[in-house]
């Protein structure tokens, strides 16, 4: 699999500083299981951060900080928690990779497909953080993505399939960003049905509470 | 840092004492990672509008997950302070913005795995991280602020522009820009 489509820079810093909120994470996270090479980026970027980590001005500690934290190590169990051991791969290769799995508990076919129009089909993703709209759409093969209004940011990443717009093609593991600005109507390509996440700034009805974190996001 | 060697980096000799705390439990060199991390850690939190005594607890609670997780440190991948600073920043979504963090999972079938690195990527992560930084050390003022104000407030990149009064254009650039400039000196992506 050769991924051609990566995130910016700019959304792989947010994430690896923890800036990021948790809807565009899930994006950046389920693309990270899937491109090595975003990995790399990454722990790059959380090389500065230990960098700045290291070269910060010490503020003081609390005089009993250690004692306390010495004193919580005793109720800790005496052997260390074992690192991860890698599991074999069993059976076939899920569509859905982890965090998103995990989110929606289950993997594609495992999924209460609503209808959407058009022979669409769409599940929300349920997100702690209301401030995006997290969807996994399902587009027949050949046909156009529906209609879908958003302000501000949309990240797409495709997990089954593929659909091309006037950017590109973007297959299994690429990931698009787009603005409002870019009129792309999107077509899933013809042969197999078209999975995809979608995140987008959370619908307007939640505006009272959103602008004021929405707008810096937007820069306007 | 009495238990520090002479001759060897500090890097190394941090990534020494966390080996020590994962292998053996080793308090004696888990007292002087707290030495080491814990005002650095301190001032790291307070940057991000807590106050002392909440940055106080911000730091314990990170600390502690520093002896809980010891085990799954790796100094093929991660330099000492890199992980700690992973640790902390985690630990300052949790408890001061009280957030989720998505993250992929190495263990999952559906994890594209990482290619053999090449020969002249082999170069140990202690020396990586050191290029890293006499990198962004030698970055233009103006590109070096934007990350700093990201990494140590933790604010995305569209924040940083609205806190510098600057397009957000002119920030996306600063970022690629010192990027390319820090890659360059590792061989990274591109
Ligand atoms: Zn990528």
């Amino acid at each position: 699999m050769k991924i051609h489509h990566h995130p910016s820079d700019e959304l792989l810093l947010d994430y690896a500083s923890g800036a990021l909120g948790e809807g565009w994470s899930l994006a950046i996270a389920t693309h990270l299981a899937l491109c090595p090479a975003c990995r790399r980026a990454v722990a790059g970027m959380e090389t500065l951060g230990g960098g700045f980590l290291t070269s910060v001005a010490p503020a003081p500690i609390g005089d009993d900080a250690l004692d306390i934290v010495m004193a919580r190590l005793d109720a800790e169990p005496q052997e260390p928690a074992a690192a991860p051991v890698a599991e074999i791969p069993r059976g076939a290769e899920p569509v859905l990779p982890q965090p998103l799995r995990g989110y929606l508990g289950g993997d594609a076919g495992d999924l209460e497909w609503r209808r959407l129009g058009l022979g669409a089909f769409q599940v929300p993703v349920a997100m702690e953080d209301r401030r995006t709209s997290v969807r996994l759409l399902r587009i027949p093969a050949g046909r156009p993505v529906p209609e879908h209004s958003h302000r501000g940011l949309e990240l797409t990443l495709v997990l089954r399939g593929a659909f091309s717009d006037a950017t590109g093609e973007y297959k299994r593991g690429d990931f698009q960003e787009a603005d409002d600005s870019l009129e792309h109507r999107p077509h899933a390509a013809p042969g197999e049905d078209c999975i995809c996440l979608a995140v987008t700034d959370a619908p307007l009805r939640f505006s009272s509470v959103t602008a004021r974190i929405v707008q810096p996001l937007l820069g306007i | 840092m009495s238990s520090f060697e002479p001759g060897r980096t500090e890097t190394e000799q941090l990534n020494q004492l966390l080996l020590a705390v994962a292998e053996q439990r080793d308090r004696q060199a888990f007292r002087a990672l707290f030495g080491h991390f814990a005002p650095r850690l301190k001032a790291f939190v307070m940057s991000q509008q807590a106050d002392a005594g909440t940055a106080e607890e911000v730091v314990q609670e990170t600390m502690v997950n520093v002896w809980r997780k010891a085990a799954q440190f790796d100094a093929a991948k991660a330099s000492a302070s890199t992980w700690v600073f992973t640790i902390a920043r985690n630990m300052r979504i949790d408890m001061l913005r009280r957030a989720r963090r998505p993250e992929p999972d190495m263990n999952d079938p559906a994890m594209v795995s990482d290619p053999e690195p090449l020969a002249h990527e082999r170069i140990s992560h202690e020396q990586e991280a050191e290029r890293l930084r006499a990198a962004v050390a030698e970055l233009p003022a103006e590109q070096q602020e934007v990350l700093r104000l990201v990494f140590m407030e933790d604010i995305t990149h569209a924040e940083a522009a609205e806190r510098l009064g600057i397009p957000l254009g002119t920030v996306k650039s600063r970022i690629r820009l010192a990027l390319k400039r820090v890659r360059a000196e590792v061989g990274e992506r591109e």
